[in-house]
């Protein structure tokens, strides 16, 4: 029976994620791609303002912290400079589809060759809950108390499907990580990212439904059910953009 | 020595490539467009890399993640878009990341005007973005200098591991003079990658990781970061700081100024002594450091001083506390796009007198 160890691409230190929180599962399947396609010495990892902004503690490959929204700026300006490194952005949705909306739309468009991991858990985790942009229809949070009305606060963004809609896009895919097979397609889905900013094809976006149960006020097993029956239907899994020559 | 007539926005621009600059980050704004435009034809022709970004915002963070991989690297904007750098730029200094960034100033607050100004001192050597942070400042007064000081201003970045700014206005940026790029040399002395060994450029499983962070969580480190940082700049004012004074000795009154403003009271400091007044001009070169020693200096015999500016009077306050509030400072100015003429200024000298 093959052992189960921790990918040579993370470090050994403790991750300050909340019990039940999913970025570790997300930072393990990067990490593991690194291993498998020997990459950790070429990779550069642009990591966010979110919960996730400590990232730079956990991979062993060189990382840069980002200003909030603005990884996609950055890691524009790693992949000028150096195009023969791999290089992500590990975001999420407060940092990738409110603040941030500019810069991705634009690194999307330009193709730029670079591969994005959003993690879309629906609220903002790191400042204790408020609505983000990918906040569902009638979810509590600090800042929507009485749940997300749409007539005051707007709709939901689908971020792949939006993307989609560039040229620049190779591809545009969106994961869950809320069972142990969706897991396994989430890892597929970031190999083939990694894949295709190798061969210089574009830009790519994984986007990863996430859970919190910390501020969606959910026991972790209550919080993956929630992801399955809410956030899902929402944001359907699938592949929105795939290029494969540009 | 052989000179070439070039706008002062395209010199700055073929300096910064000669001084090795290989990418520039940038978006539109007058009065600094044609540093883009030069840009976006030249630096690619040597190899280099133009992108224009999506917004200022943009652009000074495609500077932040271009210098975290050990790439020379620059951009410019005037005003407005330099506000909108200003949280990009606190970044830079808080993960101390070389690199230049140009403000050819115009006129504010708002939208303000597209006409020369040197409204964005206070902004520029106060508060250029949030928390404890000196901006090294360099303030050009000619053509040639916009040339010197993008080469110098390169120098200054990577050996105090700072972004450094250079502040010109538009009447700089528009005008035309001969320059040579003698001091900087003829081609690319190196590739711009410097690859420093803090950068983050891919580990290549040869050293340890590197991490490009502002962040730093534990008071004791943050505390000492800022402690290092600021004797660095310490280091960088006892070796960097920089002014001019002319006829200073027996001046009865010293006029000072920078930038284009500097060369105006140049004139009017001619005419005054023409009519015998005793006048001196004092021109900041650094703004910041603020060159105290020298004006003190420079004001030895003088009894009153006179702070010129194309702003309500920005200046002020550093010519004051250089002087330790001893000697009596006036000041005259010209807001909304108006460059001061000399005889607008003699005749606040022959009042002072
Ligand atoms: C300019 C700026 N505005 C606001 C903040 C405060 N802030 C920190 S994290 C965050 C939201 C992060 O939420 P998200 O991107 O969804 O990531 P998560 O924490 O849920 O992983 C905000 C608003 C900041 N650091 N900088
Ligand atoms: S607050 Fe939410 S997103 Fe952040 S670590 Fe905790 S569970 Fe995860």
């Amino acid at each position: 029976m093959p052992k189960f160890t921790r990918p040579n691409s993370l470090t050994d230190n403790h991750n300050h994620y909340c019990p039940g929180c999913t970025h570790g599962i997300i930072h393990r399947l990067i990490a593991e791609i690194m291993d498998e396609m020997d990459i950790q010495g070429e990779t550069i990892g642009v990591c966010p303002v979110g919960c996730a902004v400590l990232a730079y503690d956990y991979f062993k490959c060189d990382m840069i912290q980002a200003s909030h929204g603005r990884a996609p700026a950055v890691a524009t300006g790693v992949k000028r400079a150096k195009p023969e490194n791999l290089v992500f952005t590990y975001q999420g949705d407060g940092d990738l589809a409110a603040i941030g909306t500019a810069e991705i739309v634009h690194a999307a468009a330009r193709g730029e060759n670079i591969t994005t991991i959003f993690v879309n858990n629906a609220i903002y985790g790191m400042t204790g809950g408020q609505m983000a942009p990918t906040t569902m229809p009638g979810q509590k949070t600090q800042t929507s108390p009485s749940g997300r009305d749409t007539a005051l606060e707007g709709f939901p963004i689908r971020v792949c499907e939006m993307l989609a809609t560039l040229d620049g896009v190779a591809l545009a895919e969106r994961v869950s990580v809320h069972d142990a097979k969706h897991v396994n397609a989430t890892k597929k889905a970031i190999r083939k990212a990694f894949e295709i900013q190798k061969n210089k094809k574009g830009f790519s976006i994984i986007e990863i439904l996430s859970t919190c149960p910390t501020n969606w006020g959910l026991t972790p097993n209550k919080a993956v059910d929630w992801l399955k029956s809410d956030l899902i239907p929402y944001y359907p899994l699938g592949v929105y953009q795939e290029r494969s020559v540009r | 020595m052989s000179k070439t007539l070039m706008k002062g926005n395209e010199a700055l621009a073929e300096a910064a490539i000669r001084a090795g600059c290989k990418c520039y980050f940038g978006y539109p704004i007058t009065p600094q467009n044609e540093i883009g435009a030069y840009m976006s034809e030249r630096i690619r022709k040597n190899g280099g890399v133009f992108l224009q970004a999506e917004s200022e915002i943009g652009a000074i963070n495609m500077v932040y993640g271009c210098s975290a991989t050990g790439t020379r690297c620059m951009t410019s904007s005037s005003s407005p878009g330099v506000s909108l750098k200003a949280e990009g730029i606190s970044y830079l200094a808080g993960a101390d990341l070389p690199c230049v960034i140009v403000n050819v100033q115009r006129g504010g607050p708002g939208l303000g005007t597209i006409q020369p100004s040197q409204a964005d001192y206070w902004q520029t050597t106060r508060a250029m973005g949030h928390g404890d942070l000196r901006l090294p400042v360099l303030a050009p007064y000619s053509v040639q200098e916009m040339v010197d000081m993008t080469a110098e201003a390169f120098k200054i970045a990577e050996e105090f591991r700072t972004p450094v700014m250079l502040l010109a206005d538009g009447l700089l940026g528009q005008m035309m003079e001969p320059v040579s790029f003698n001091e900087i040399g003829g081609e690319n002395k190196d590739d711009g990658q410097s690859s420093p060994n803090w950068a983050a450029s891919g580990h290549k499983n040869k050293r340890e990781k590197n991490i490009i962070t502002s962040l730093f969580l534990d008071p004791i480190e943050l505390e000492t970061a800022i402690n290092e940082r600021f004797e660095r700049f310490e280091e960088l004012r006892a070796k960097y700081t920089r002014s001019e004074s002319t006829n200073t000795d027996d001046a009865d009154i010293i006029v000072t100024a920078y930038g284009s403003t500097a060369r105006v009271i140049q004139s009017a400091m001619e005419m005054a002594r023409e009519e015998g007044i005793k006048v001196g001009t004092f021109r900041p070169i650094t703004l910041s450091p603020f060159p105290e020693k020298a004006l003190k200096e420079a004001t030895k015999s003088a009894k009153k001083v006179l702070v010129v500016e194309m702003s309500m009077g920005q200046m002020v306050d550093d010519v004051k506390s250089a002087l330790e509030y001893k000697l009596p400072v006036e000041f005259f100015g010209r807001q909304g796009g108006f460059v001061p003429g000399p005889q607008e200024i003699l005749e606040v000298i022959r009042r002072m007198k």
